[in-house]
């Protein structure tokens, strides 16, 4: 009880950021279905954290690859001609089949511009 | 945190305010290269700015030839210029535009003189105003005297979700202090133009943006012979995870913030309408970019990068930050401010805009950037078609 009111107080020291815990992924948007890799590289395997910045949320988003720092994880699956949202906006489609959890770049998505 | 008012900057004839005091030897085109770098070796305290153009230009490309080095050389971060060019008439030209700033400016043509006559007679004018410049003192000028310029390069997606938010953020709070701001890279805002012309601060301001990158992306659309792979994005944005030119382009457009933009500049264009952010039509090609951007009168430039581009400009300081943890291990020599705990979130939004600004006022008082301690002086003219 003493420790818990110590550890209690503590946490009022510092600001709320200290306590928030690295992500794995970060995603732009709520409407996003990917998210970027931003530790050194997901396990296959992983069930990562991913920090939604738009709404403050974290959920959890399993990593089917390893997949390197600043790469993409689909958040859902995804069908040939579905649209990529990132920052909330269109940035390309799908032109072979991704399941949630898989590596998404320029394997499985291309430009819609040129 | 409370942003300082002021800056240590000179003070120039014409009420604008340098952060680098540098004389520049000014070769009007591509054969008069050598002169010029001869009279910079001659003469300590000078730097030669080597091109490859100015011969047999016409045209809006000319025009575009001329508002390049016209501008250079009337940028408040030069104290004095020497012009050096095969013809007179063009050296002249480009002579007494830069001399309406005030500043000492002087012109030398090799046409029957040779270039080693043209080397002594020009090096002596340079040991002149090298001497002169030398005895300069930095000011206390106010923050509205920095002109900022942004562009970023070797993009990864951490320059989308961090770095360039992070310019976004110094952007948002330095405007209300009257500061300039320019961004440009027309190309790189494909996918997110019709976004892009909603910041425009007047309904003029969106339709000239729209217009511009209509007309770029259908230049673009003719030359293209497949689909720009390995250009836009390029190999290493690719690397770096970014998949699509519209990815690249959202991207991008976070270095603005929250801004719109008060109008739409030509390449090299300076601003006229008064403080505020400008949009730039310049080619994304990072020292293209930065080269007009610093004709136009800005005096220092903000460079995010991801994957770790190394572009330094001769007059212009380009300081660089980063928010990719692997580039600031890697290469940490080219680094200013890294901001890479934002990824681990050890470091918010707010707390980055206040380090960049940190870094930059330090710069803009005179500390070196990487890039300028490394010898980086890209100056790279924007040709937009052949010569006659």
């Amino acid at each position: 009880m003493k420790n818990l009111a110590f550890i209690i107080l503590n946490f009022s020291l510092y600001p709320l950021d200290i306590f928030m815990s690295q992500p794995d992924l970060i995603i732009h948007d709520e409407k996003d279905n990917v998210g970027v890799v931003v530790i050194e590289t997901t396990k296959k395997g992983q069930d990562c954290s991913a920090w939604i910045m738009e709404n403050d949320k974290t959920v959890k988003v399993p990593s089917t690859n390893d997949v390197p720092l600043g790469h993409k994880i689909a958040l859902k699956d995804l069908k040939v001609g579905d649209t990529i949202f990132k920052y909330g906006h269109d940035i390309g489609k799908v032109v072979k089949e991704i399941k949630k959890g898989e590596h998404v770049h320029v394997h499985n998505v291309k430009t819609k511009k040129w | 945190m409370e942003i300082p008012k002021s800056f240590l900057g000179y003070k120039r004839e014409n009420g604008r305010a340098g952060t680098r005091n540098h004389v520049i030897i000014l070769p009007v085109d591509d054969i008069s290269n050598a002169c010029a770098e001869a009279v910079a070796n001659n003469i300590k305290g000078t730097i030669a700015l080597p091109h490859s153009y100015g011969r047999l230009q016409f045209g809006a490309d000319l025009e575009l030839h001329f508002r390049t080095m016209i501008g250079t050389g009337k940028n408040p971060n030069v104290a004095a210029v020497i012009v050096i060019g095969i013809e007179p008439k063009w050296t002249k030209k480009i002579v007494d535009a830069i001399a309406e700033t005030g500043k000492p400016v002087e012109g030398f043509h090799i046409e029957r003189s040779g270039d080693i006559e043209t080397i002594m007679k020009a090096s002596k004018k340079a040991q002149e105003f090298s001497m002169w410049a030398s005895e300069k003192q930095r000011e206390e000028c106010p923050l509205s005297d920095l002109w900022i310029s942004v562009k970023c390069g070797e993009s990864d997606t951490t320059s989308g979700l961090a770095a360039n938010p992070t310019v976004g953020n110094l952007m948002d709070k330095l405007e209300p202090l009257g500061v300039h701001l320019c961004f440009g890279e027309t190309s790189e805002l494909t996918g997110a133009e019709k976004v892009c012309a909603t910041r425009g601060a007047t309904k003029e301001a969106s339709d000239k943006f729209m217009k511009t990158w209509s007309a770029y992306n259908d230049f673009i659309l003719k030359e293209a012979t497949d689909d720009l792979s390995e250009s836009q994005p390029t190999a290493g944005n690719i690397a770096g995870g970014l998949t699509t030119i519209e990815e690249k382009a959202f991207g991008n457009f976070q270095k603005i913030g929250t801004r719109k933009f008060v109008d739409v500049l030509e390449p090299a264009e300076e601003p006229k309408k008064g403080k505020g952010l400008y949009f730039m039509d310049t080619s994304s090609a990072a020292a293209e970019c930065v080269t007009l951007q610093a004709a136009a009168g800005f005096n220092i430039h903000l460079f995010p990068t991801g994957q770790g581009n190394i572009i330094g400009n001769p007059i212009e300081p380009v300081i660089k930050l980063t928010a990719n943890p692997l580039t600031v291990k890697t290469m940490k020599e080219h680094i200013d401010c890294d901001v890479s705990k934002l990824l681990s979130r050890e470091m918010n939004m707010s707390q980055a805009g206040d380090e960049l600004i940190k870094s930059m006022l330090r710069v803009a008082n005179g500390r070196l950037t990487c890039a300028e301690a490394l010898g980086h002086r890209e100056f790279v003219m924007t040709k937009l078609y052949r010569s006659a």
